[in-house]
């Protein structure tokens, strides 16, 4: 490993244990007030970190079974949540069957194929296995669920994984996966902190009340600040770049985060599952990675690759 | 033997279903009975119901848990039969029959007098999924003979979809399970079956979001 790859990873690991610590001595001081939530969610914080960490360090073949699992797990929680019909049986089942293979063409870094499979072959698959069944009811209600769910949590996701596999030095990948992971967690922790402490104007009241645009404004800011600090250190970009990146995660990832609560709020739940405790479920962790993963990937590759 | 090959077919097959490719959580799960004899009823979707059950108890008492299961499905082949009776350790009842001759509970009596942990589907066959179906009354019939015996209610949700009636291959949906507080044999049988319908039913709204 490089020596900015474990810097990278101390001070994530670092952040943690003053998080925990933090959280420890503030229970002591408070005791009458209720810390679960609060320690729920470091707790959870630390698993996504060991994980997160685990999926940039070990081998290849390793590392990228860590990441279809991450998109197995998303497209399980979305499947539970939205309805489907009894006879689409076999299709759902190979809509799970293009997680591996999607992550495969990017172990043998196929980059055209893994650009087009989904978006193509997939698409145009899916729904021929269900028109073999032959049921038509709510047919294409039923297909265009499937293909969102395949799209957010299969294709979008991977290419965080694609990352790893840039050509460049060996730490080059994971410096990325930080890069992108990191501004887009931040951004979220950003523009909460920032909408809860001078938020007034709401952006979308019927899709997320708790948006206000100080708050996005606010966290955009920090992200693209952020974005400037770290772009030198971590990825090829300049610094110019690195502020536009900025920009362009810290609005998408507002927009990911909404897009998902959209979803929610037409299903009628608050959290799309129970996997993570204090954070909801894997789809509310991730739903601002959606739109930054493939946006930050394409740009940074029109870029420099 | 057998409590080797139950062992292994928690751990080799019940756990990589249950647990990795579909992913369960559960409520309550310390309201299970730890020792025998107990009851547990659960509503039946699916196959996997009893797999999903078996992974509820620890390992050390895996081997105490029997499912009722009906004969005329699981003994009319040799190796199927083989394979419920050894591997999966189901009390076949013979459904149907002619109660005078034969008592098509005895096997569930003796399990519960071994100190036995006993699944019971009292809805008897798999049902449409996410609906429940009338109970039937072999549950009140065995309970009045051990009233002293807890009877745990355990609410599967999601099974039904994952794989139902006439499917094969299990798709991987998030299931959840929720264990009721256990109840006794009451002396009127319309009045126990109706109360633990309602308790399903409570079960049941609480899984699909709605006010009870």
């Amino acid at each position: 490993m490089s020596p900015i790859l474990i810097r990278a990873l101390v001070i994530m690991f670092g952040l943690l244990i003053v998080a925990s610590i933090t959280i420890r001595v503030m229970s002591l001081c408070s005791p009458e007030r209720d810390w679960t939530e609060l320690r729920q969610r470091i707790n959870t914080w630390w698993w996504i970190v060991i994980v997160f960490a685990l999926a940039i360090t070990t081998p290849r073949a390793i590392s990228l079974t860590i990441f279809a699992i991450i998109s197995f797990l998303a497209l399980k929680e979305y499947l539970t949540l939205i309805p489907t019909r009894r006879t689409d049986h076999m299709p759902l089942l190979w809509a799970y069957i293009a997680i591996p293979i999607q992550y495969y063409w990017i172990g043998i870094e196929w980059y055209s194929m893994f650009l087009v499979f989904i978006p193509v072959y997939v698409f145009l698959f899916l729904p021929m296995r269900m028109v073999l069944i032959g049921n038509n009811k709510d047919f294409l209600h039923s297909a265009s669920m499937l293909h969102w769910g395949v799209m957010t949590t299969v294709f979008a996701i991977s290419h965080v994984a694609y990352l790893t596999v840039l050509p460049g030095k060996p730490e080059t990948g994971p410096l990325l996966v930080i890069f992108l992971v990191v501004l887009t967690e931040c951004n979220d922790i950003a523009q909460y902190l920032w909408g809860k402490s001078f938020g007034r104007i709401k952006v979308i009241p019927k899709v997320s009340p708790n948006k206000t645009l100080e708050g996005l404004v606010g966290g955009v800011m920090t992200t693209m600040f952020l974005a400037w600090l770290l772009g030198g250190v971590l990825t090829p970009l300049s610094g110019w770049e690195s502020v536009l990146i900025g920009l362009l995660i810290g609005v998408t990832g507002f927009i990911g985060d909404v897009v998902m609560s959209a979803v929610k709020r037409d299903i009628g739940v608050k959290d799309s599952g129970k996997l993570l405790p204090g954070h909801g479920g894997i789809l509310d962790r991730l739903d601002s990675l959606i739109y930054t993963a493939p946006l930050f990937f394409h740009v940074l590759y029109y870029l420099h690759y | 033997m057998n409590r080797l090959l139950r062992l292994l077919f928690v751990v080799l097959i019940a756990y990589p279903v249950v647990l990795a490719w579909l992913g369960v959580s559960v409520a309550n799960r310390k309201r299970l009975p730890i020792k025998g004899p107990g009851i547990i009823i659960a509503n039946h979707n699916s196959h996997l119901d009893l797999l999903t059950l078996l992974t509820l108890f620890p390992l050390s008492k895996v081997h105490l848990v029997h499912p009722a299961a009906a004969a005329d499905y699981f003994l009319k082949n040799g190796w199927i039969a083989w394979f419920a009776t050894r591997v999966v350790g189901i009390i076949p009842v013979v459904r149907g029959g002619d109660p005078k001759q034969s008592n098509p509970l005895a096997g569930c009596i003796q399990a519960l007098q071994e100190g036995k942990i006993l699944i019971l589907f009292p809805e008897g066959t798999r049902g449409e999924p996410e609906r429940l179906s009338e109970f039937k009354s072999g549950l009140w019939y065995l309970c009045q003979k051990f009233p002293e015996v807890p009877v745990t209610p355990v609410f599967m949700h999601g099974l039904g979809r994952a794989m139902g009636k006439g499917q094969w291959i299990p798709v991987p949906f998030f299931i959840d399970v929720y264990v009721d507080e256990p109840v006794y044999c009451h002396a009127d049988k319309a009045v126990f079956i109706s109360d633990l319908k309602q308790r399903f039913e409570v079960l049941q709204n609480n899984a699909q979001g709605r006010e009870s």
